[in-house]
């Protein structure tokens, strides 16, 4: 069965999984899901990644491949036909390179920052920080799309996937704190694109709903108040 | 991007750095074993130049390669760059599973081996032996892959190539992580529990264009010693 051929181990909630799903859909490629438990880990996910036996890892013809980012550029490269992930030019594609460190290595320790920060200073200190890397981000926005709808143009692409899996994520902060990350008075242009995001073709199916995600977080940080909100990579 | 002299560019490769840094050095490298002629512009780490803050405005950090007045940023960035823009002695495999597991050890040597280290350097007491620890365990991690990979006929990460992006990001190692252990008071290398390690820092350090571009000891000890003495005094001044 051609699904086989294809494995992905992942959570629901993890944002670096949905990148992946994201992917697959975009290239229409058929894959089987395998739901891990972070607790349990299977002998498959220990094996697969065993360096950093994290989610997510993608198994094609019995070979795991690990990291959101590697996975991202590995199915481009594997299913090379139509739609294209990262642009073509070398110049366009190490500027979403760049944009996608930014946004994996700054926006996102952020991100996960506003839930390990301690006291009403330090949420305010934290929550600041990710609007000021979201403007930053904003800006970049501009650039790539030049007016279109997506960072990729008309499509969406590799900087559109690695912003769009942490949306869900931005909207349990702002709940969680209540208050607005994504401003459409600030980022008129993300505002407008996280909505065309969340409704494209290859996302609206395997988005995590946000308030389910939101129950889960809830869930998560009154169990372990101490737990910096680590998404596995 | 660059306003007015595009046209003048054309062609033209600059790359902004810095003498002492592993990053730019990884960038040197990457142009070198293609054969690429490069202007190198000496930036100041205090000084910085119109240049490089109107290149890389988000981090104001070199290395920064210009190629027909587009600047890039970040070393991985701008390695698959420059694989991607002269297209011989290819870096990074052909495969696209090779070339998935190269960007995973090259991003497993970033987060596990390069920050720590870095970190390392510049901290002191508990935080710096949390750092020192997870450096030992991750060079254990680079020991098994060492000698997973290499043998007497296959010398580098590169395989049958010879030299490979993995051993390029890797690199910084044979010749900044001696004066790291200095200079932070830690000891990392170890010949005994890391031979295939020191087989491959050993050959990489022979590699005719690798050779001539590493710098004295002494010198990067003296330099760091002052960028480590910098940071803990600002720190202890908080």
């Amino acid at each position: 069965m051609a699904g086989s051929e294809v494995k992905v181990l992942g959570t629901w909630a993890s944002p670096f999984a949905l990148r992946v799903h994201i992917a697959l859909g975009i290239k229409s490629v058929k894959y089987e899901w395998v739901e891990e438990n972070l607790e349990a880990k299977s002998q498959l996910l220990l094996e697969s990644n065993p360096i950093n036996k994290q989610v997510p890892v993608l198994i094609h013809h019995h070979k795991p491949i690990c990291e959101s980012l590697a996975i991202l550029q590995y199915i481009d490269e594997a299913w090379p036909s139509a739609p294209s992930i990262l642009p073509s030019d070398p110049h366009h594609r190490a500027v979403a390179r760049f944009w996608a460190a930014y946004i994996d290595h700054k926006l996102f320790t952020w991100l996960k920052g506003v839930a390990s920060a301690e006291g009403a200073e330090g949420k305010k200190v934290a929550l600041d920080q990710v609007r000021e890397g979201l403007v930053v981000v904003e800006a970049a926005f501009w650039k790539c799309s030049k007016g279109r709808d997506f960072f990729s143009g008309a499509g969406i692409g590799y900087l559109d996937i690695v912003l769009g899996c942490f949306l869900g994520w931005l909207y349990v902060a702002e709940k969680r704190n209540d208050v607005k990350l994504l401003d459409e008075e600030k980022m008129p242009g993300l505002a407008a694109w996280a909505i065309k995001f969340c409704q494209h073709g290859a996302v609206k199916d395997v988005m995590p709903d946000k308030d389910e995600l939101l129950d889960y977080a809830n869930m998560v940080f009154q169990a372990m108040p101490k737990l910096n909100g680590q998404c596995p990579s | 991007m660059a306003s007015g002299s595009v046209a003048d560019q054309e062609g033209k490769v600059m790359l902004l750095g810095f003498w002492f840094s592993p990053f730019v050095k990884r960038v040197e490298w990457a142009l070198k074993f293609k054969g690429v002629e490069y202007d190198y512009v000496e930036q100041e780490l205090t000084n910085k130049s119109t240049l490089l803050l109107t290149s890389n405005p988000i981090h104001k950090k070199v290395p920064v390669l210009i190629h027909n007045g587009n600047p890039i940023a970040e070393s991985l960035v701008i390695m698959e760059y420059i694989d991607e823009t002269w297209k011989q002695n290819p870096i990074l495999p052909q495969d696209p599973y090779e070339r998935a597991m190269a960007r995973f050890w090259a991003n497993f040597i970033e987060q596990k081996v390069t920050e720590p280290a870095r970190d390392a350097l510049l901290s002191q007491g508990e935080q710096q032996e949390k750092k020192v620890k997870e450096l030992k365990e991750a060079m254990e991690v680079v020991e098994g892959e060492a000698k997973a990979k290499l043998n007497d006929k296959t010398l580098f990460f590169g395989g049958e190539n010879g030299v490979g992006y993995v051993d390029i990001v890797l690199g910084w190692t044979c010749n900044w992580m001696e004066t790291v252990e200095e200079v932070g008071g830690f000891k990392v290398l170890d010949p005994e529990s890391q031979p295939q390690f020191h087989k491959w820092m050993a050959n990489f350090r022979e590699v005719p264009f690798i050779k001539p571009t590493l710098e004295p000891t002494e010198k990067l000890v003296e330099y760091f010693r002052m960028l480590r003495q910098a940071r803990l005094g600002l720190v202890a001044n908080k």
